[in-house]
């Protein structure tokens, strides 16, 4: 399940001499995240973005089992206990605006952790399972933010509720009877509010089990690297601890700093003031739109206007639904034999001159108004957003030359200086 | 196979957003779309001019200022207003003392319960209540105010979009509607019971001008009760409201991240440290 160099955890002491026979939880460590993990020695920052999920993971939940305790789900006092939580709670303040932005930040990281899984291909063989269960984690975290959203019960919740489970009615047939059930009545009320609480508090703990998994999947081949070539040799390698670990702190320190920055000075920016109206059945927002981190799936989703054999709402709802389901397909989609997209000239302007202009354009029209020429622009992109997986990239994987690839990771970090060598590569200066 | 299936669901789903895109693209050719006149209009708030003490990242609270803003919500505003997140025990966060805020609460009436007969009574406040609504019920509210309850004022500052800036301008934007407007819109009239102002989204507020003439509220502290004051004092006081713990958040902002800032520091060294042993080095 490792590198055969892998080092092999030593019990120092009774206790963990004792742990080990019994229950080997300092050994799983140890090799799990430890000295006993080797790790390609070229991971570049983009690799921290893992590790920086899980812990906005771990944040969210410790900020929400605290917030749980204070907070009503009842659609009668749901609002005024989030004030409570706001005006009366010891430090209740920071825990919500800890938890409102931790959200934020939860999916700013994520989408970082699966944007470098596009461009360096992390989800070809031998790690399809890895990426399977990644777009599992980001469904069910798609599902908990839209959750946790509806819990305040303001005029975002309340409506924002309302249109995406108005989806489900679109399913011919099952669909209005399927809302019905959803929802526990015909509109957003107590009984849904009652469900997306317990939901909202089940979900994160089923993600923290799919994490576990993804972890448990990436420790059978090994991290990928930017080279996309495999590890070959011990001097490919380095121990987790301490170079990642090391690495990894550098990098929360730094996320940190942004994070707490919009949780002490710009608590409000990312979210909607609408949500600080209570949610009234009776009063139609003027522009109903979810929360940023679904924006370019919103935009989709509203990019389809014209009934095409099937209603328009229909269309919506299956490219909404599709254009996150087609990531699953991407290991059988792309099979060029190349992973990292340093090496392929062709996927790497598609990637940025095509995917990322249209990722960014389809997360402004998401929030933009239902009106032209914002429409116009996302039915182009949604157009781009589709060729470009299920056309472009299964195109491209076989009609491009790649660039020669290095012969190993040794080499790569060596570059062309002939007279260059690795450190020492034993134990670090500590 | 898979691939082949891939390539024509893409297709599928761009064929059908073309085909909206055209339509649409049709549609917005021959057809035009007048601009409305809230489009054209509406103006964005831009608050004061000189701002307020609580802006920025090292903002304080104007104690003064809110005692004096409290005193418009209490003579003005609180007529029509609700205020029902706000204890009055709240007040003595505005720097007025234990004995003065339980003064205060003896001044307002709230609904409560005759211990002898149990019968329905009004009893005098105390500052562990919180502030009363003006009306008994939202039906009475809706009722006294042409069928739209007066909004709670509470969280309104953060409701907005613009926050303080929108509420003063509100509250000084009152005016007669432009004669370009008229000209340019002919259908656009101002029904009855309704108020010109462009810093509201509509373009017409059902709310009177609630700040009428200079002086309307006579300050303890002797300043100047000018319109434009008096609104920037209610939309500090609101802003107060809708957010308590402001100054307390920005000001433990500074060490969190004056903390942070250290240990990222430290982090990086340590990391220099420990990868120094690993770089690449030249044979000589």
């Amino acid at each position: 399940m490792s590198f055969p160099w892998a080092k092999e955890y030593q019990p120092q002491n009774g206790v963990t001499k004792f742990l080990d026979e019994k229950l080997p939880l300092p050994r799983l460590v140890y090799n799990a995240v430890g000295a006993g993990y080797p790790v390609p020695r070229n991971l570049s920052y983009f690799w921290n973005f893992g590790v920086l999920a899980g812990f906005f993971l771990v944040v969210q939940i410790i900020t929400g089992v605290v917030l749980a305790m204070h907070y009503a789900a009842n659609t009668q006092v749901a609002f005024a206990s989030v004030e409570h939580i706001m005006r009366d709670v010891n430090w209740g303040w920071l825990m919500r605006y800890t938890h409102a932005n931790g959200a934020s930040f939860f999916f700013v990281v994520v989408y970082i952790h699966i944007f470098r899984g596009l461009f360096y291909a992390s989800y070809k063989p031998p790690r399809e399972m890895i990426w399977l269960l990644g777009v599992t984690i980001f469904l069910l975290m798609m599902a908990t933010a839209f959750m946790g959203y509806v819990l305040p019960w303001g005029q975002m919740s309340f409506w924002g509720a309302q249109v995406i489970t108005g989806l489900f009615e679109a399913i011919p047939l099952v669909g209005p009877p399927l809302k019905t059930w959803l929802l526990g009545g015909f509109a957003p009320d107590n009984a849904a509010l009652n469900r997306f609480f317990s939901l909202h508090f089940l979900l994160p703990f089923v993600i923290a089990g799919c994490v576990i998994l993804h972890i448990w999947a990436l420790h059978i081949p090994g991290s990928s690297n930017p080279t996309g070539v495999e590890v070959k040799s011990e001097s490919d390698t380095l121990p987790f601890h301490p170079y990642y670990t090391a690495k990894d702190g550098f990098g929360l320190g730094v996320a940190l700093i942004i994070f707490m920055a919009f949780v002490f000075f710009l608590p409000n920016q990312l979210g909607h003031p609408d949500n600080y109206i209570e949610a009234n059945p009776l009063s139609t927002p003027a522009h109903i739109v979810p929360e940023w981190y679904f924006y370019p799936f919103y935009a989709i989703l509203r990019a389809f206007t014209f009934d095409f054999i099937l209603p328009a709402k229909l269309w919506g709802v299956l490219a909404m639904f599709s254009s996150i389901l087609v990531w699953f397909f991407l290991p059988w989609l792309d099979k060029s034999p190349v992973r990292s997209g340093h090496y392929r000239p062709l996927f790497r302007k598609f990637f940025w001159f095509g995917l990322i202009p249209t990722m960014a354009a389809l997360f402004y029209l998401g929030g933009a108004p239902a009106e032209e020429p914002y429409v116009m622009l996302s039915q182009i992109f949604t157009a781009y957003y589709f060729l470009h997986f299920l056309v472009i990239l299964p195109i491209i994987s076989s009609i491009e030359r790649p660039d020669p690839l290095p012969f190993s990771i040794t080499e790569a970090v060596l570059g062309s200086d002939k007279k260059a060598v690795l450190g020492e590569n034993a134990e670090p200066a500590v | 196979m898979i691939r082949l299936v891939g390539i024509l669901i893409g297709l599928g789903f761009t064929f059908v957003v073309l085909l909206a895109f055209v339509t649409g693209a049709y549609t917005a050719a021959t057809e035009d779309v007048a601009p409305t006149a809230e489009y054209t209009f509406y103006e964005e708030s831009h608050g004061p001019e000189a701002g307020y003490s609580f802006d920025g990242p090292f903002g304080k609270w104007d104690l003064a200022q809110l005692q004096r803003g409290y005193q418009v919500y209490k003579e003005v505003c609180a007529a029509c207003h609700s205020l029902n997140y706000v204890a009055i025990r709240d007040l003595e966060e505005l720097g007025y003392s234990e004995a003065q805020v339980k003064a205060e609460a003896a001044t307002y009436m709230v609904p409560g319960v005759n211990p002898d007969t149990g019968e329905d009574e009004l009893r005098q406040a105390l500052p562990t209540d919180y502030f009363p609504s003006p009306y008994p019920n939202a039906v009475a509210a809706a009722a006294a105010n042409g069928g739209k309850i007066p909004p709670d004022l509470s969280l309104m500052v953060k409701a907005r979009h613009h926050g303080s800036d929108y509420m003063y301008n509100l509250l000084t934007g009152y005016q007669e509607a432009p004669a370009e407007l008229t000209q340019q819109f002919p259908d656009f009239t101002i029904p009855a019971g309704g108020y010109y102002n462009p810093y509201f989204a509509s373009l017409v507020i059902g709310m009177p001008p609630p700040l009428l003439s200079d002086g309307q509220v006579t300050y303890a502290d002797g300043t100047d009760a000018t319109i434009s004051q008096m609104a920037q004092d209610v939309s500090a006081f609101l802003t107060w409201t809708a957010e308590p713990k402001l100054i307390e958040r920005k000001s433990t902002g500074w060490p969190v991240l004056g903390f942070l800032l250290f240990a990222t520091i430290l982090a990086w060294l340590a990391k220099k440290q420990i990868w120094a042993a690993a770089k690449p080095r030249r044979e000589d």
